[in-house]
């Protein structure tokens, strides 16, 4: 079995005093979709952000392709080849569709997925690649964030509940896009608090609870109550 | 009657040119970093004072040696971001208020104790005395070229933030710090840049001011005040504005000068204080 | 009591004790001592408004000392030239700088946080540049008070220092308890919020503006006050002298950001510190306010709370208890 593109053990997250993940195992290999379920304030975002350094102090250990990312910058994380697709969007209102994605290019690898694959992909971005960011829709500022995040050619690519606030349609079509970026042998982490969708599309999982994995497997593998048990704790 | 009037109108505009120098950095600092920097017009002070040592030990012109200076502003800029207000950083209003008013309070005697307290100026050559005549109206060479280069500087300014890649990285800097950092765009990094950038526009404005008028150590805060003034008149936010806030506060100050010599500072305050009451968010304000 | 609590009432204690000799100044000190006192006094005045505006209700001014030149400009006119008595125009000036303060802030609170900083300012070069212009003050030199008012303060030079002792300590005092009072009060209680976390505080119910116009028109008296003690102490008004940056801003500054932002130990200790330091290092001309300004920036970068704050660290009790928790042991 080849070696997993991400190997995190015994992360644990701190913000000052106050711990927001504690002891987590798990990888990732590449051309597979990891899940991370879990309720509000179980941790998940703390820990996508901790492992492109951008979330308090942490301990633990996470190797990426064999390299010690708290040895690196967050640029130099994302050179390496970590996109993150952060919680709530996060462009940059004033600056165009055009410029917010080429933003992810500059930071970026630079390779195969450039701006024609992600207009092809997300027809309307191209419609809207002269307007101000701050005026475009929820969902069309989703396909942006999530567009920004590709553009960089990452070889793992992580997902900050892509689906909150937008409507079933718009994340529909969003998912859509999540195989066709697994196909090309990157690894994606999605993290949601939607259990079904994020399931559905996954091919293994991990639950968290309280910061602490409760439940990991393959979606087939577990039963629904026993999912729903660890996601909110007996 | 109207001679006068119009020649007041046009010195007025021309000096809006040089106070636009001086403001072009603040807004700069105000629009990207977001944070008032006190110590605006010591540091153009402090490079005014520069040049002259530099022009009173090798005798070159000051706007050789201003230009010369260029690039050790940037480094200067550059390295006081990196040093002394990085650390400020979100920590709040107060802590990156108060160390630039320290550092306005330590540059001023540090400039008095160097070269005393005496008003100085710079030879800028012949440019200095010649004028011109249109119509009924005197126009003085180098303030027309003052304006002038503050009309490209802002122009040059505006190309680079808007049509450049790292122009476009200091606005999404400046949008969201903390989504930058998060897609690996560091906003130390960028910051640092800017105040470089800023620190360049100082340069530039202290060789337009030492030739154009006397200054001395003491003369930083009111610099620094006339700055302010111009970038909330013109709209924070809006390079452009800055110019017509530079341009209504010179012919404020000329206008005022003639009801007599001590009206000329109070008219400027009180175009500002009016204009704050009348129109807050300022004349060309960007949203 | 545990060692805790006799560690903190024994602090108290001698603070109190610094209070009632303070009272019995004359007897205690000579002239130039008292004088310094005097000065002592007044800044600690002017630290303890500014500290209640920037620390507490976060409104950062650097344009106190606008209505300071207010309270002394008042004060001459409403004797030199009004011919009032001048017990009578202390009020009045404290009143005038009361009203002034409110279509002050009626243009400069359309600003905001930095740029509210430099507003303030900048009204104050206004009141300032006014006050060089009207005439009887004697325009941008300024002029004596007369002596026959001065005179009204004590008959021989001995007096008059120590009718100013009283009057600066007196101010110094009322300052004090006053803002202790407000702290402690409901009106406190949405300071403190607002000193902690602003936004918490405000979607908490606290009125924000409603509490800063109070703090503002709290303030403007004393400044007043302070300006009228000024006037005394120089025995002269000019817009230099009466407005002076120097004097009733950079100094406070320096002595709130030193002693301690946002706590009452804190403006006290900063101007203990300030005085001691000057007696040393006076001489030392522009190289002393070098170095007070090296201090302040080392200060804020190390621990912005101030000297107190760093105290604190090491558990300091709360010397002045404005506290609203409730009460231990």
């Amino acid at each position: 079995m080849t070696a997993p593109l991400l190997e995190v053990e015994k992360l644990c997250v701190f913000y000052d005093h106050f711990q927001a993940v504690h002891n987590v195992d798990l990888t990732v290999g590449a051309g597979e979709i990891v899940s991370i379920i879990g309720a509000n304030g179980a941790g998940k975002s703390s820990f996508l952000k901790a492992l492109v350094r951008q979330a308090g102090r942490s301990t633990g250990s996470a190797r990426f392709e064999g390299v010690d990312l708290s040895t690196l910058e967050t640029r130099e994380i994302v050179k390496l080849g970590v996109a993150l697709v952060p919680e709530g969007r996060k462009l940059f209102p004033t600056l165009t569709v055009f410029e917010n994605l080429r933003m992810g290019w500059e930071l970026g690898r630079q390779g195969e997925i450039d701006l024609a694959t992600v207009y092809k992909w997300f027809p309307v971005l191209q419609e809207r690649r002269e307007q101000r960011a701050r005026e475009l829709s929820g969902g069309q500022q989703q396909m942006v964030a999530l567009g920004r995040a590709l553009l960089a050619n990452p070889k793992l690519l992580l997902c900050d509940e892509i689906s909150l606030g937008l409507a079933p349609r718009i994340v529909n079509e969003l998912y859509e896009i999540i195989p066709k970026v697994r196909d090309r042998g990157i690894g994606i982490v999605v993290v949601e608090q939607d259990i079904t969708r994020s399931l559905a599309v996954a091919d293994r999982f991990y639950c968290f609870l309280e910061g602490e994995v409760s439940l990991s497997g393959k979606p087939a593998d577990v039963d629904r109550a026993s999912i729903l048990q660890h996601y909110f704790g007996a | 009657m109207v001679e006068t009037f119009v020649n007041l109108l046009v010195q007025g505009v021309l000096i809006g040119g040089l106070y636009a120098l001086f403001a072009l950095g603040l807004s700069l600092s105000l629009g990207v970093m977001r944070f008032v920097n006190l110590a605006h017009g010591d540091l153009i002070v402090v490079a005014s004072f520069a040049i002259l040592a530099i022009c009173s030990a090798l005798g070159w012109s000051p706007f050789l040696v201003g230009l010369l200076l260029t690039p050790l502003a940037f480094g200067v800029g550059w390295a006081l971001q990196r040093l002394l207000l990085q650390p400020t950083v979100g920590k709040g209003i107060l802590p990156v208020l108060l160390v630039t008013f320290g550092l306005s309070i330590i540059i001023q005697n540090g400039l008095l104790q160097t070269f005393g307290a005496n008003t100085r100026k710079l030879s800028g050559g012949v440019v200095e005395v010649l004028a011109f005549r249109v119509g009924f109206i005197d126009i003085g060479v180098y303030p027309l070229l003052v304006f002038i280069v503050a009309a490209v500087c802002i122009g040059g300014l505006e190309a680079f933030l808007y049509r450049t890649s790292t122009g476009a990285r200091i606005r999404a800097v400046a949008d969201d710090p903390g989504a930058a950092d998060l897609i690996g765009l560091s906003s130390k990094q960028i910051y640092a840049v800017a105040m470089g950038v800023v620190a360049v526009t100082m340069m530039i404005s202290a060789t337009a001011m030492s030739v154009w008028s006397n200054f001395d150590p003491a003369i930083g805060p009111s610099r620094m005040l006339l700055a302010f003034e111009a970038v909330v008149l013109g709209g924070l936010g809006s390079l452009w504005g800055t110019l017509l806030g530079g341009i209504i506060l010179g012919v404020a100050q000329n206008l005022g000068s003639q009801v007599d010599a001590s009206w000329q500072i109070l008219a400027q305050h009180l175009v500002f204080l009016i204009a704050l009451v009348l129109r807050p968010q300022g004349l060309l304000s960007r949203g | 009591m545990s060692s805790a609590k006799t560690f903190t009432y024994g602090l108290r204690a001698a603070l109190a004790l610094v209070a009632v000799a303070c009272m019995f100044g004359p007897w205690l000190f000579d002239a130039s001592d008292l004088s310094v006192l005097t000065e002592f006094f007044t800044l600690l005045t002017l630290a303890m408004t500014w500290n209640l505006l920037a620390g507490y209700a976060d409104i950062i001014t650097v344009g106190q000392h606008g209505f300071v030149g207010l309270g002394a400009y008042a004060f001459f006119g409403f004797t030199a030239l009004a011919h009032f008595n001048p017990y009578l125009a202390i009020p009045l000036a404290a009143l005038f700088a009361t009203l002034v303060a409110i279509p002050t802030m009626l243009v400069v609170f359309r600003l905001r946080t930095a740029y509210l900083a430099v507003g303030t300012w900048v009204a104050a070069e206004v009141m300032s540049l006014i006050g060089g212009k009207l005439p009887g003050f004697g325009g941008g030199s300024g002029t004596s008070l007369p002596i026959a008012i001065v005179k009204q303060f004590g008959s021989s030079s001995v007096a008059r220092t120590d009718m100013f002792y009283f009057l600066s300590g007196g101010l110094a005092l009322l300052t004090l308890v006053a803002i202790w009072a407000l702290l402690r009060s409901r009106i406190g209680l949405g300071l403190t919020a607002m000193r902690d976390n602003e936004e918490a505080a405000g979607s908490a119910g606290v009125n924000l503006t409603a509490i800063r116009v109070i703090c503002f028109l709290f303030v403007a008296p004393i400044l007043g006050l302070a300006g009228v003690l000024a006037t005394l102490e120089k025995l002269r008004v000019a817009p230099s002298a009466s407005f002076s940056l120097a004097d009733w801003t950079i100094n406070v500054i320096f002595i709130v950001v030193i002693g301690g932002i946002g706590s009452m130990e804190g403006p006290i200790l900063g101007a203990v510190v300030y005085f001691v330091l000057r007696q040393y290092l006076a001489d030392f001309g522009a190289w002393y306010l070098i170095l007070l300004g090296a201090i302040a920036i080392a200060v804020i970068m190390v621990e912005p709370k101030g000297l107190w704050g760093l105290l604190k660290r090491v558990r300091a009790p709360d010397l002045i208890p404005v506290s609203h928790r409730p009460a231990e042991d």
